[in-house]
């Protein structure tokens, strides 16, 4: 068995924002019994003596975590690289000089578009100019800056002038991802899953920037799996190279593995390595052998895992099948329909939006 | 001076550093020496490890070369060369002219 090579931890489902595309689990209040800063330290601890050599500290918000800090001091001393992902609501000079000091390695800072209306929009409250000072604060302390940008059908045929942004800006990375449908974003899909010629403009606009800004920015460009002829190697592989570690201390193979029916595992419980290794949920969909066909006689099954068990459940009902998005697949047909939908939809239309609420807030259907 | 321009390959008289954001280290678990950047882990052998340890931003590419001659039988410079223009062209590493 493979050791994992990184832990995602989700410090905290708060968030001051409410993107509509939000990944988190859509009963946020079933989190608010947060890991304590000592059972975090404990959870990194046992990380990396398991072999966990990345840290990506996200969220919601990780900034809303008083405890950030001593957290990323705790992480650094054992050795771990450690990774900010922030809306960077919160990060403050103070905070930001704290963060450097405490050895903080990476930071990487959401845009929700190039100009504030709708940035605002989209993130539902007032927030881009606070993250344009925090990526040049970001740069000013002498971190590099990676931004992160979700696209969608509001967002993507702006991302000539977002790139324009981050150039500005000095960002040294930029990761442009296409929406992925889980959580809010399933419920929003039908306003966010872009146009096949949306995406093919989007595509060309990348191709060219590329070349433009070689040697200055890294670019990462992913398409809405959707889209695509293969399905995502979603995590590596189940229980292979990622683990995540949710607010309240369960432990899953990836941040959308709670929807599925099994049975849970979490650090209050179990030691890191008794779940990594032995746990029925980890053990589950590792390796090969549970893959149903058309996944087992295929030449990819090693290269795509079979795609991602949570898409699988979503689309099917069932998280044994291959995932839909597979041409290959016999449930093919659920995506493409809904590619279908979005390319013939007519457009500009009114996006309605179910913003993504506050954890405390309660969940209304 | 520092470069950040579209430079794809290191001369002789260059002096290559690893980036900012890039962290060579020694796994205790795997027993390898490992490069970490924000998204990926690059799992090193004993060679490359002992290269991107010279890579210091004092010491010339050209130096470098010397230094490695000095510890292994048998040093292809042709292979430093592409594994450090490998990193550059991924911005793990940058180089400083002169």
């Amino acid at each position: 068995m493979d050791r994992p090579l990184g832990l995602l931890a989700e410090l905290t489902y708060a968030c001051p924002l409410h993107c509509p595309y939000c990944s988190n689990p859509l009963n946020l209040g079933d989190y608010r019994e947060e890991l304590t800063t000592q059972e975090w330290q404990q959870v990194i601890a046992e990380a990396a003596e398991l072999g966990v050599l990345q840290l990506h500290l996200s969220g919601g918000e990780p900034l809303q975590r008083r405890d950030l800090v001593d957290i990323v001091r705790f992480a650094s001393g054992h050795g771990l690289y450690t990774n900010l992902i922030t809306s960077a609501s919160g990060l403050s000079s103070r905070r930001a000089e704290l963060l450097r000091a405490a050895g903080l390695d990476h930071v990487q800072i959401s845009i929700q578009a190039d100009e504030r209306a709708l940035s605002d929009r989209i993130a539902g409250m007032p927030s881009f100019e606070r993250k344009l000072a925090a990526a040049r604060l970001v740069k000013k302390l002498g971190w590099p800056l990676t931004l992160n940008v979700v696209l969608h059908r509001q967002n993507i045929d702006r991302i000539g002038r977002i790139l324009d942004l981050a150039a500005e800006l000095g960002a040294d990375r930029i990761e442009l991802a296409n929406t992925q449908y889980y959580g809010w974003a399933q419920r929003n899909r039908e306003a966010l899953l872009p146009s096949r010629a949306q995406l093919e403009r989007a595509e060309a606009v990348v191709r060219a920037a590329r070349e433009r800004l070689r040697g200055q920015m890294e670019m990462i460009y992913v398409i809405p799996d959707y889209y695509s002829k293969y399905p995502k190697p979603c995590m590596g592989g189940w229980g292979r190279r990622q683990l995540t570690v949710v607010p309240n201390g369960d432990v899953l193979p990836c941040p959308t593995a709670h929807t599925l029916p099994l049975p849970q595992a979490s650090v209050r419980e179990h030691s890191l390595a008794w779940i990594w290794q032995q746990s029925p949920l980890f053990q589950r969909f590792r390796g090969t052998d549970w893959m149903p066909e058309p996944c087992r006689s295929c030449a990819r099954r090693d290269l795509d895992f079979g795609g991602c068990r949570c898409q699988a459940f979503q689309l099917t009902g069932d998280a044994t099948r291959t995932d839909p998005v597979c041409h290959l697949s016999p449930d093919h047909e659920i995506v493409a329909s809904a590619v279908r939908a979005a390319s013939e939809a007519v457009q500009p239309r009114e996006p309605i939006l179910i913003p993504r609420p506050h954890p405390d807030a309660r969940r209304q259907d | 001076m520092p470069s950040t321009g579209p430079m794809r390959t290191a001369d002789s008289a260059d002096r290559p550093r690893l980036a900012p954001h890039v962290r060579l280290a020694y796994d205790q678990t795997r027993q390898r020496h490992v490069l970490l950047t924000p998204e990926t882990v690059t799992l090193l052998n004993g060679t490359g490890a002992a290269i991107l340890e010279l890579c210091d931003g004092m010491r010339t590419v050209a130096e470098i070369l010397a230094e490695l001659r000095g510890r292994y039988d048998r040093v292809a410079d042709a292979e430093v060369q592409a594994f450090l223009n490998g990193l550059l062209a991924k911005r793990c590493v940058e180089v400083s002219h002169g």
